[in-house]
Parts: C-alpha cells; structure tokens; sequence
C-alpha cells in the first residue's frame, strides 16, 4: 500500500497480528519455539535468532528507512559495536569528529583493540573526506546533524565519494529519525539508531537498529546480530512499536517547540550563541533543507560566564538535568562533562565543546512553560 | 501550567529513590512491613501500589479532583462506582449511554434493586422529571455514544444540586484534555481508559476521579474490598500513554473535523453526527463546556446495504469495537458495542442498521479519506 510515513509509523509492518486480529502486536515474551517435527521449524527456533515481535519491530523500521532489512540491539551502542564485525583487522574508517561520546569510546577503546584504524575529521567538507582516504579506508560513518554542535554533512556528497573509492556509507540517524531523514534514499549503504531516543521517544526503552539495504550486508548482519547475541528483547521490541506509533506528531511538536525555543535563546543576552539546525543563519542549514524534511529538536547553546552553565543546571525545574535525548520530557545536558566526557580534551577543544556549552532535548510540553524555566533558570 | 505540560509534568513522573524519568513497575503483590507497630504506605497491591498510585495521582491532577482510583477495566470503574450506593436506591441515566453501562444496569444492579431510569438527557426537563425520592444520582455521558448527544452538563448539574444528587459523569469520549466536569461541579467522573487515555489499543482499564474526601473513602472502600483494581503492569502503560495524550488528540481531532466535511459532501452519506458540525444539535452548549469536538464521529448511509459494504470494504480503518486508539477504528453499533441494547430500544435512540462510528487515528487523513472513499462507492 502506497501510504504516507505517518500512517506507516502507525500501522507498522504487518498492523496487526494475522493470528487474532489484536491490534497491537503480541509480546512473543519466550526464549524458544516448539518444532514441529524433526529437521522442521514455524520460521523460529530460538528468540536470539529470531522472535515474532522483534521480526515486526525490524521490518518497520527498515520499511520506514525505505531499507532491505532491519536488525535491533539492546542498545544503540550494541548495534553499532555489532556492525563494526562486518570489518577486519587493517581496516581504516573515516568517523565525523563532532561525534556522540560512547561512540567515540567504542571506537578507540574496543574497534581499535580488534585492529580497526580510525580517522576523525569534519565531514561537512568534502575535500577533508577526499584527502583523508587511504588504501585500506573501507568506510565513511558520519553523523548528521552531529552531537552536540549540530554540523551538517551533505550525505549525498560523502556518498558519491564513497562510492567512487569503494567505501560503505554509514549515517547515524539518531537525530532526525526516518520521519524527518531517510539516508539510504539518499545513497547511504547503512543507517544505524539509539532507539532509546526519538523512535521510542518516552526516556523509557534502551534499544539500537541497523538497518541496510543490500542482500550481502542483509545475511551478514543477520549472522553477527545471532552470533554475538546483543539482541532486543521482546517487551522492549514491542515498547519501541508503540513508541513509534507517536514519532510523527511526536517530532512535530518538538521540532516547533525548539524552533521557538532557538529563537528565544538567541535575543538572549546571557546566550553567546546557538547551534540549531532550523536557524536560517545557521551553516547547515540549507544543507539540511536539502536532504531532510525537517531540523529536528536538538538545540545546543553557550552562555557568555561558565559559572552560569552550572547554575542552570542547577536551576532548571521543569526541564530535568539528565543524559539521553528524544524524548517527551525537555531534558539539558552538559557535553564536556557528561555526554563527552570520553573524548579527549585536544579534540573537543577544537570542535569548540567547553564548559559553557549545554545541549537542550525539546520535549512536547507546552513551549511557554520551557521557556519560563530557562527565563529563571538564566536570569 | 498548561495542560500539555501538566501531562508530562505533574508530579508523578520521576521515581524519588533512583531518579528515573520513568515511573518503576512494581510488579508485586505484598510488601515487607519492617516494623509490625507501624503502618507503612503499602502494604498489599490490592489496597496500594505505588505504580498504580502514580497513575492514580495523575489522573486526578488532570480532571482536577481530590482522588483517582484505577480499575480493571471502564466497566470495572463504572460498577464499582455504582456501588457506593444501596438496594432500594434510584439513578437517573442518559438514554444513550453505553451498551455496557445500560447491560450492568438493567441486569446486575437491578438484581440488588438499584433501580435506573433512563432519560433524553439532552433535555433537562426529562431529567427533572424522573427525579423520584429515592433517586441518589445523575449519571452523563456527553458526547453521548454513538450519536454524539450532547447534555448540557451545567443545567443537569445545577438540577443535580437542587434535588441532593451525584452527578457522574463518564468523560471516555473528551478525556480531561477537552473536557473536565468536576471543574462544572460534577462529583465523579468515570473513564474507560482503555480509549483515548492509553491511546494505544493495548491496555483495557478504567478511572474514577472524585471531587472530595467523603466520596474517595466510600470508592476506596469498594475499590479495596470489591478489588477490581488495575494492575502494576497496566498502570505504568496507562502512564506512559498519558503523556502523548495532547498531541494524539489534537491530531486525531484534526482528522475528525476534516472526515466529518468530507462525508458530509459524499451522496451517499445521508447524516453526519458529530459535535464539531455547527448544525449538530448541542454544539452550542458542547462548546461553552469544552475545549473541542474530540475524535469520535458517527454517520448514516442512503442504505443499509451501504453501510454493510463500507464495513466490509475499508481496508486501512482497523474494523474493531473500542475507539481512541492511534489506529482508526470504524464500528458498527447494531452488532459491535450496542448489541448488548435491545432492538426496540435501539431503534427509538436512532441506532440504525446504517449507522458507522468512526474513531480517528493518527494515519494521515488523507490516506483515510481515500480508504473511505473507496469502501463507499
């Protein structure tokens, strides 16, 4: 059926459940599977390999990405740590340097143990991408708007680079979720997730997806998602589904909260700058326009006196002082300490990540009521 | 603070030990007393849990009442209700309420001799009129279900007051978002959480708000002893579907408005019930007591046939009894949720074998309209 994605969000992949008609999809809350016989199998054996209710979280997002096939993680950490298995030993990625900071953290702690190589550098300009490429780069990841200074890298450029020296392009599309930006219509080969953010959206489920586009990446993902084991469990499967159900009008609310919210913040005196995507002045914002439907709901800002960083930490009463992002509930961080506090000092020096920068996740309540808290929270 | 923020914030949405944005389930039944001389908060999920309390407590922040109770079910909310009162009592009641509401009234009430009589609310001079001396009660629905009659909540109230009545008031079909009679004076109001609350067609369960300390006591007592409560589980999914619950109803009520014009103008539509029409009968008062017209419409066909064939031939409206999910739902009265009402009854109320009910979901309405417009033609 020809649908729109917001009646694709809400139906799913299969709407209902073909056995009794429910309308919300089962919890196949069970390790295993009866056989029918001997050497037969209902399509399902054992839930690491495969479980109805994760089945139908999978085909949704992957319908939703417009991809092959979907593969969800225990968290976005965990599809990201799976994925980078389909590399070997020598292989060299380039990496966006303005990156999330568990992410970062895998890369050089764990991927880099196993022999993988890893250049970080600003994607948003193509000639960095070209001159950073060795023999043995084998992809690109980039993350689009980044986290947390919100640089945007033209996806269909990095793309064609990529493709041209034989290079995997992977977008991390946490940010903007399918509903504003689908990656793989862009040329991307891979589209990885944090579903804890937008696509479950209530700060509720911890859960990560892969999703891809070709057969041979399809069969080995499938192998490593079943080899290594870091799979979804059913409940939370299907807490993901009804969370999703919401993504659109969701993301509308707080993509048009923050756009007011940004605005707020940049007539502000104490505010020295902000970084939002669906500023007009912003650097990426045409960019975006470009490859994305929307800017999403990521706002970061520096205040003028560090000190005052701290206080409205401290101050915030509605807006909770707490990681994560995506969801319903407005939530402010502080990258140098908290989100990025693994990546090292030299780097988020130059990416301008300091001690006056706080990240602000617009939530859906009502736009006045945040901006009364941060007018107290900054005075 | 805003209703949407009250939704998200109200003070039962951060567990106090660990921080957590989300409120913890406790799944159990009993809770460890650490000393027999002192009574702790909880001490049998039945009597109290804190997932379900949090639940509880939200509810009645957002209808603006004194105390929230949840239970099993809406027909579990509405019996327990109905069982603060006593054999040889009588409650006046909206003719066109809810099959299941008119099922345990005339079956299981009436068997303890808790007598009903069933008025055209709408109309306030009807109920002024089945006012008896033993009448304890005044029980609303508005919108009513399925043909959107609208009562006028202040005039019933006001009539209420005069003759030492409770008014309750079951506010499934506007949820406190669009609509909050204890505000008007109500003294409970029921739900069927199971519809717009929970929002997701996955959780059966019911509410009650009440306005003051006298009423809580005499629900708790029931809630307790009768024990029809909601579970640990369930509570927190009512919880969590809470929070969207502005944003899906300003969407669905988006949808509603557009869906009702749009069968309005289609030949083979011959009427269109719904409060959001200027020329449904009561939009005027509907307006004064609420902030809008909600996502729930019903519609009659040329023919019976044309309904028939609509039912069968819509393909992205899920065919289901319930409503207020994020799918849109189209049902069929006569066989669906007003089975349970007699023929004759059902056909002096006007629920004819032409007559759809439709709920909106959250699908792009234009995708909706072409569903429709194929299954109607």
């Amino acid at each position: 059926m020809g649908l729109r994605i917001e009646s694709k969000i809400v139906r799913g992949h299969k709407g209902a459940d073909p056995h009794t008609g429910a309308i919300s999809f089962p919890i196949y809350q069970t390790a295993t599977f009866k056989h029918p016989g001997l050497g037969q199998s209902t399509g399902y054996d054992y839930t690491r390999s495969g479980n109805p209710t994760r089945e139908e979280i999978e085909k949704t997002i992957a319908d939703l990405e417009g991809g092959l096939a979907g593969f969800a993680f225990s968290s976005g950490m965990a599809a990201i740590a799976t994925l980078c298995e389909i590399f070997s030993p020598g292989d060299h990625l380039l990496v966006s340097d303005d990156l999330y900071g568990g992410t970062y953290r895998l890369f050089e702690e764990i991927s880099r143990k196993h022999g993988l190589d890893f250049t970080y550098l600003d994607t948003g300009i193509t000639e960095n991408v070209i001159n950073a490429i060795r023999a043995n780069t084998r992809a690109v990841f980039i993350e689009t708007p980044s986290n947390p200074m919100m640089k945007v890298t033209d996806i269909k450029s990095v793309v064609e680079i990529a493709r041209v020296h034989q290079m995997l392009t992977i977008v991390d599309n946490t940010f903007l979720t399918p509903y504003l930006q689908r990656p793989l219509q862009l040329g991307a080969d891979i589209v990885v997730h944090s579903a804890t953010k937008y696509l479950g959206g209530h700060n509720d489920t911890l859960a990560g997806f892969v999703i891809v586009k070709d057969q041979v990446l399809e069969e080995r993902l499938r192998f490593y998602q079943n080899a290594i084991g870091g799979v979804l469990a059913p409940f939370d499967s299907w807490l993901i589904l009804r969370g999703l159900k919401t993504l659109a009008i969701r993301m509308e609310r707080q993509e048009q909260n923050a756009r007011i919210i940004a605005n707020w913040l940049k007539d502000h005196p104490r505010v020295e700058k902000v970084y939002y995507v669906g500023l007009s002045d912003h650097q990426g914002h045409a960019v975006c326009r470009e490859q994305a439907s929307g800017f999403g709901a990521m706002i970061s800002f520096s205040v003028r006196d560090p000190a005052l960083a701290e206080a409205i930490l401290g101050r915030v009463k509605l807006i909770a002082f707490a990681e994560s992002l995506g969801g319903v509930e407005s939530l402010i961080t502080y990258p140098i300490t908290q989100t990025h506090a693994s990546i090292p000092k030299e780097i988020l020096d130059h990416l301008g990540v300091d001690e006056k920068l706080l990240r602000l996740s617009v939530g859906i309540e009502a736009v006045e009521d945040i901006i009364d808290d941060l007018k107290q929270a900054l005075a | 603070m805003r209703f949407g923020t009250r939704l998200i914030h109200n003070g039962n949405e951060i567990d106090e030990h660990t921080g957590a944005l989300s409120i913890p389930i406790h799944q159990v039944s009993t809770f460890h007393q650490s000393d027999i001389n002192k009574a702790q908060r909880f001490d049998y999920s039945r009597s109290g849990n804190p997932t379900r309390q949090a639940l509880e407590n939200t509810i009645a922040v957002l209808e603006g009442g004194h105390r929230g109770f949840a239970f099993a079910s809406g027909m579990a909310a509405t019996a327990s209700v109905l069982s603060i009162f006593a054999a040889g009592d009588h409650i006046v009641v909206c003719e066109d309420v809810y099959g299941g509401t008119f099922r345990i009234m005339n079956s299981l009430f009436k068997r303890f001799r808790l007598d009903s009589t069933f008025v055209d609310a709408a109309d306030p001079d009807r109920i002024k009129a089945a006012i008896r001396n033993n009448t304890r009660a005044l029980f609303l629905e508005t919108p009513s279900n399925p043909l959107m009659k609208i009562t006028d909540l202040r005039a019933a109230i006001d009539i209420a007051k005069q003759n030492g009545l409770l008014v309750i008031v079951d506010n499934t079909f506007m949820s406190p978002y669009l609509q909050r009679p204890l505000e008007l004076g109500a003294d409970i109001v029921v739900h069927s959480a199971t519809k717009f609350i929970g929002g997701h067609s996955d959780v059966i369960g019911g509410l009650a708000v009440v306005s003051d300390e006298d009423i809580a006591r005499e629900v708790y007592s029931v809630q307790n002893g009768f024990g029809a409560i909601l579970g640990p589980q369930d509570s927190w999914l009512l919880l969590r579907g809470l929070k969207t619950l502005k944003v899906r109803m300003d969407h669905q009520q988006n949808s509603a408005r557009i869906i009702a014009e749009w069968l309005m103008a289609q030949k083979q539509v011959e009427k269109v019930y719904y409060p959001g029409i200027d020329s449904h009968p009561g939009s005027d008062i509907h307006k004064r007591q609420s902030d809008g017209p909600g996502a729930v419409l019903a519609f009659k066909t040329r023919s019976v046939e044309l309904a028939r064939r609509f039912m069968s031939r819509v393909t992205l409206a899920a065919v289901a009894v319930s409503l207020g999910g994020v799918e849109t739902i189209v049902s069929y009265p006569v066989t669906m949720s007003h089975a349970s009402m007699p023929r004759s009854e059902r056909l002096r109320l006007g629920i004819t074998e032409n007559l759809i009910r439709v709920s909106l979901g959250l699908e792009d309405v234009e995708d909706l309209i072409k569903d429709f417009d194929q299954a109607l033609a």
